[in-house]
Protein backbone atom coordinates (compact mmCIF):
# COMPACT_ATOMS: atom_id res chain seq x y z
CA UNK A 1 0.00 0.00 0.00
CA UNK A 2 1.44 3.52 -0.81
CA UNK A 3 0.50 5.85 2.42
CA UNK A 4 1.24 9.03 2.69
CA UNK A 5 1.64 8.84 6.62
CA UNK A 6 -0.11 7.20 9.23
CA UNK A 7 -3.12 8.18 10.66
CA UNK A 8 -4.78 6.71 13.98
CA UNK A 9 -8.40 5.39 13.78
CA UNK A 10 -10.80 5.19 16.76
CA UNK A 11 -13.49 2.55 15.28
CA UNK A 12 -16.23 2.83 17.54
CA UNK A 13 -18.45 -0.68 17.34
CA UNK A 14 -22.47 0.16 17.87
CA UNK A 15 -24.31 -2.61 16.83
CA UNK A 16 -24.85 -6.22 19.09
CA UNK A 17 -22.90 -9.17 17.06
CA UNK A 18 -25.83 -10.49 15.42
CA UNK A 19 -28.47 -8.26 14.24
CA UNK A 20 -27.04 -6.39 11.63
CA UNK A 21 -24.09 -6.65 9.27
CA UNK A 22 -22.47 -3.66 10.52
CA UNK A 23 -21.22 -5.41 13.67
CA UNK A 24 -18.74 -7.56 11.86
CA UNK A 25 -18.23 -4.95 9.41
CA UNK A 26 -16.35 -2.61 12.59
CA UNK A 27 -14.27 -5.50 13.35
CA UNK A 28 -13.26 -6.42 9.57
CA UNK A 29 -12.25 -2.46 8.94
CA UNK A 30 -9.90 -2.96 12.57
CA UNK A 31 -8.25 -5.80 11.12
CA UNK A 32 -7.40 -4.36 8.04
CA UNK A 33 -6.07 -1.11 9.44
CA UNK A 34 -4.15 -3.76 12.05
CA UNK A 35 -2.69 -5.69 8.82
CA UNK A 36 -1.55 -2.48 7.07
CA UNK A 37 0.28 -1.15 9.86
CA UNK A 38 -1.65 1.41 10.61
CA UNK A 39 -2.66 2.50 14.65
CA UNK A 40 -5.65 1.64 15.35
CA UNK A 41 -8.25 1.13 18.39
CA UNK A 42 -11.34 -0.01 18.77
CA UNK A 43 -14.26 1.45 21.50
CA UNK A 44 -17.09 -0.66 22.18
CA UNK A 45 -20.12 1.76 22.84
CA UNK A 46 -23.67 0.80 24.03
CA UNK A 47 -24.96 -2.42 22.93
CA UNK A 48 -21.63 -3.10 21.18
CA UNK A 49 -20.30 -4.53 24.82
CA UNK A 50 -22.39 -7.37 23.94
CA UNK A 51 -19.97 -8.87 21.08
CA UNK A 52 -17.23 -9.35 24.03
CA UNK A 53 -19.20 -11.29 25.89
CA UNK A 54 -16.86 -14.45 25.99
CA UNK A 55 -19.77 -17.49 26.48
CA UNK A 56 -21.87 -16.37 23.12
CA UNK A 57 -22.88 -19.57 21.07
CA UNK A 58 -23.75 -18.75 17.40
CA UNK A 59 -24.42 -21.82 16.50
CA UNK A 60 -28.09 -22.32 16.68
CA UNK A 61 -28.48 -19.21 14.26
CA UNK A 62 -25.95 -20.51 11.45
CA UNK A 63 -23.83 -17.66 11.89
CA UNK A 64 -20.49 -17.39 12.26
CA UNK A 65 -19.11 -16.53 15.93
CA UNK A 66 -18.07 -13.08 16.07
CA UNK A 67 -15.98 -13.73 19.50
CA UNK A 68 -13.56 -16.05 17.48
CA UNK A 69 -12.92 -12.42 15.46
CA UNK A 70 -12.76 -10.66 19.04
CA UNK A 71 -10.14 -13.16 19.89
CA UNK A 72 -7.87 -12.63 16.95
CA UNK A 73 -7.64 -9.16 17.85
CA UNK A 74 -4.66 -9.50 19.98
CA UNK A 75 -2.98 -11.64 17.10
CA UNK A 76 -3.01 -8.38 15.17
CA UNK A 77 -1.88 -6.30 17.37
CA UNK A 78 -5.11 -4.68 19.06
CA UNK A 79 -4.70 -5.78 22.89
CA UNK A 80 -6.49 -3.41 24.50
CA UNK A 81 -10.65 -3.30 24.04
CA UNK A 82 -12.15 -0.11 25.20
CA UNK A 83 -15.60 -0.34 26.57
CA UNK A 84 -18.25 1.21 27.60
CA UNK A 85 -18.75 1.00 31.41
CA UNK A 86 -22.28 2.54 31.68
CA UNK A 87 -23.42 0.07 28.96
CA UNK A 88 -21.45 -2.82 30.63
CA UNK A 89 -23.74 -1.82 33.98
CA UNK A 90 -27.11 -1.29 31.68
CA UNK A 91 -26.26 -4.65 30.70
CA UNK A 92 -25.01 -6.05 34.27
CA UNK A 93 -21.85 -7.69 32.49
CA UNK A 94 -18.82 -8.04 34.68
CA UNK A 95 -15.02 -7.33 33.72
CA UNK A 96 -14.09 -11.54 34.56
CA UNK A 97 -16.87 -12.30 31.61
CA UNK A 98 -14.86 -9.68 28.98
CA UNK A 99 -11.59 -10.78 27.03
CA UNK A 100 -7.99 -10.13 29.18
CA UNK A 101 -7.72 -6.66 26.83
CA UNK A 102 -11.19 -5.10 28.08
CA UNK A 103 -10.66 -1.49 29.46
CA UNK A 104 -14.00 -0.24 30.80
CA UNK A 105 -14.39 3.72 30.18
CA UNK A 106 -16.34 6.49 32.04
CA UNK A 107 -17.86 9.03 29.67
CA UNK A 108 -15.05 11.48 30.39
CA UNK A 109 -12.59 8.68 29.27
CA UNK A 110 -14.53 7.70 26.32
CA UNK A 111 -14.71 11.68 25.12
CA UNK A 112 -10.62 12.00 25.84
CA UNK A 113 -10.09 8.61 23.62
CA UNK A 114 -12.24 10.03 20.73
CA UNK A 115 -10.11 13.54 20.86
CA UNK A 116 -6.63 11.53 20.74
CA UNK A 117 -7.42 10.51 17.16
CA UNK A 118 -7.17 11.48 14.05
CA UNK A 119 -9.81 9.88 12.54
CA UNK A 120 -13.52 8.44 14.48
CA UNK A 121 -15.28 5.62 11.91
CA UNK A 122 -18.34 4.72 13.08
CA UNK A 123 -20.11 1.62 12.83
CA UNK B 1 -11.11 22.27 17.89
CA UNK B 2 -12.50 21.80 14.09
CA UNK B 3 -9.71 23.89 11.63
CA UNK B 4 -11.17 24.24 8.66
CA UNK B 5 -8.03 25.79 5.97
CA UNK B 6 -7.59 25.55 2.55
CA UNK B 7 -6.98 22.46 0.32
CA UNK B 8 -7.89 19.86 2.97
CA UNK B 9 -8.35 16.21 1.72
CA UNK B 10 -11.03 14.24 2.97
CA UNK B 11 -12.04 10.78 2.41
CA UNK B 12 -15.95 9.41 3.42
CA UNK B 13 -17.14 6.14 4.39
CA UNK B 14 -20.83 5.01 3.42
CA UNK B 15 -22.56 2.22 5.53
CA UNK B 16 -26.54 3.42 4.53
CA UNK B 17 -28.28 1.93 1.69
CA UNK B 18 -29.70 4.62 -0.81
CA UNK B 19 -33.04 2.64 -0.58
CA UNK B 20 -33.12 3.03 3.27
CA UNK B 21 -32.93 7.00 4.76
CA UNK B 22 -31.31 9.80 3.91
CA UNK B 23 -27.93 8.88 4.75
CA UNK B 24 -26.44 7.89 1.40
CA UNK B 25 -27.92 10.91 -0.36
CA UNK B 26 -26.48 13.06 2.24
CA UNK B 27 -23.16 11.69 1.74
CA UNK B 28 -23.23 12.46 -2.09
CA UNK B 29 -24.64 16.03 -1.31
CA UNK B 30 -21.35 16.17 1.68
CA UNK B 31 -18.91 15.43 -1.19
CA UNK B 32 -20.17 17.57 -3.83
CA UNK B 33 -20.22 20.57 -1.18
CA UNK B 34 -16.10 19.36 -0.15
CA UNK B 35 -15.51 19.64 -4.11
CA UNK B 36 -17.50 23.14 -4.27
CA UNK B 37 -15.65 24.60 -0.89
CA UNK B 38 -12.23 24.13 -3.06
CA UNK B 39 -11.53 20.67 -1.04
CA UNK B 40 -10.71 17.15 -2.72
CA UNK B 41 -11.73 13.95 -2.04
CA UNK B 42 -9.07 11.02 -2.14
CA UNK B 43 -11.41 8.48 -2.00
CA UNK B 44 -14.93 7.29 -1.18
CA UNK B 45 -15.59 3.98 0.21
CA UNK B 46 -19.05 2.27 0.03
CA UNK B 47 -19.25 -1.07 2.53
CA UNK B 48 -21.74 -3.38 3.74
CA UNK B 49 -25.19 -1.72 3.18
CA UNK B 50 -23.70 1.39 1.30
CA UNK B 51 -22.54 -0.72 -1.48
CA UNK B 52 -26.06 -0.61 -2.58
CA UNK B 53 -24.97 2.63 -3.77
CA UNK B 54 -22.51 1.20 -7.20
CA UNK B 55 -26.18 -0.97 -8.23
CA UNK B 56 -26.64 -0.01 -11.91
CA UNK B 57 -29.76 -2.20 -12.35
CA UNK B 58 -31.75 -0.33 -9.44
CA UNK B 59 -34.97 2.00 -11.24
CA UNK B 60 -36.35 4.75 -9.08
CA UNK B 61 -39.78 6.26 -9.26
CA UNK B 62 -39.89 9.21 -11.76
CA UNK B 63 -41.06 11.48 -8.66
CA UNK B 64 -37.78 11.01 -6.93
CA UNK B 65 -34.35 11.72 -7.21
CA UNK B 66 -32.11 8.74 -8.09
CA UNK B 67 -29.23 8.91 -5.69
CA UNK B 68 -27.24 7.56 -8.13
CA UNK B 69 -26.78 10.22 -10.21
CA UNK B 70 -25.03 12.49 -7.97
CA UNK B 71 -22.24 10.44 -8.02
CA UNK B 72 -21.66 9.49 -11.50
CA UNK B 73 -21.41 13.02 -12.01
CA UNK B 74 -19.11 14.37 -9.52
CA UNK B 75 -17.27 11.19 -10.55
CA UNK B 76 -17.36 12.40 -14.34
CA UNK B 77 -16.51 16.01 -12.93
CA UNK B 78 -13.77 15.34 -10.29
CA UNK B 79 -11.85 11.89 -11.22
CA UNK B 80 -13.89 11.00 -7.75
CA UNK B 81 -12.40 7.02 -6.92
CA UNK B 82 -15.75 5.23 -5.62
CA UNK B 83 -14.77 2.16 -3.89
CA UNK B 84 -17.11 -0.90 -3.27
CA UNK B 85 -15.95 -3.13 -0.54
CA UNK B 86 -15.37 -6.54 -2.34
CA UNK B 87 -16.86 -8.27 0.60
CA UNK B 88 -20.04 -6.26 1.30
CA UNK B 89 -20.69 -5.85 -2.96
CA UNK B 90 -20.54 -9.22 -3.63
CA UNK B 91 -22.65 -10.94 -1.29
CA UNK B 92 -25.21 -8.30 -2.50
CA UNK B 93 -25.30 -9.20 -5.98
CA UNK B 94 -22.88 -6.28 -6.87
CA UNK B 95 -20.50 -7.54 -9.48
CA UNK B 96 -18.42 -6.00 -12.26
CA UNK B 97 -17.45 -8.11 -14.72
CA UNK B 98 -14.24 -9.85 -13.57
CA UNK B 99 -16.57 -10.37 -10.70
CA UNK B 100 -19.52 -11.46 -12.65
CA UNK B 101 -16.54 -13.60 -14.54
CA UNK B 102 -14.84 -15.31 -11.53
CA UNK B 103 -18.16 -16.43 -9.98
CA UNK B 104 -20.05 -17.98 -13.43
CA UNK B 105 -22.74 -15.16 -13.13
CA UNK B 106 -24.92 -14.21 -16.16
CA UNK B 107 -24.33 -10.50 -15.74
CA UNK B 108 -22.41 -7.17 -14.44
CA UNK B 109 -24.77 -5.01 -11.98
CA UNK B 110 -22.44 -2.43 -11.21
CA UNK B 111 -22.25 0.97 -12.50
CA UNK B 112 -18.29 1.49 -14.25
CA UNK B 113 -18.04 4.78 -12.26
CA UNK B 114 -17.90 2.65 -9.65
CA UNK B 115 -14.88 -0.08 -8.59
CA UNK B 116 -14.66 -2.62 -6.76
CA UNK B 117 -11.82 -3.15 -4.02
CA UNK B 118 -10.56 -4.78 -0.86
CA UNK B 119 -10.65 -3.04 3.13
CA UNK B 120 -7.27 -1.87 2.32
CA UNK B 121 -8.27 1.28 0.05
CA UNK B 122 -10.28 1.99 3.52
CA UNK B 123 -6.92 1.82 4.88
CA UNK B 124 -5.55 3.58 2.36
CA UNK B 125 -8.02 6.62 2.34
CA UNK B 126 -7.31 6.65 5.75
CA UNK B 127 -3.47 7.44 5.65
CA UNK B 128 -4.34 9.89 3.13
CA UNK B 129 -6.91 12.25 3.97
CA UNK B 130 -6.93 15.08 6.46
CA UNK B 131 -10.57 13.89 7.07
CA UNK B 132 -12.73 10.57 7.04
CA UNK B 133 -16.19 11.20 7.55
CA UNK B 134 -18.38 8.02 8.06
CA UNK B 135 -22.06 8.24 6.84
CA UNK B 136 -24.38 6.03 8.02
CA UNK B 137 -23.96 2.69 10.42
Amino acid sequence: MDSAGKKSQLIIVRHSPYGNSLARAGLDAALSAAAFDQPVQLLFLGEGVLQLLSAQDSSAIASRNIFKLIGSLPLYGIETLHVDADAMGRYAIELSELPVGARPLDRSAMRQLITEHDHVLGF
Amino acid sequence: MFVVSSNMIYSLLVLSSPASGQTARSAALFAQAVLEGGHSIERVFFMDEGSYAGDAHRVQAQDEPDPMALWVSLAEQHRLDLVLCVSSAIKRGLLDQSEADRYEKSAASVHPAFVISGLGQLVDASAKSDRLITFGG
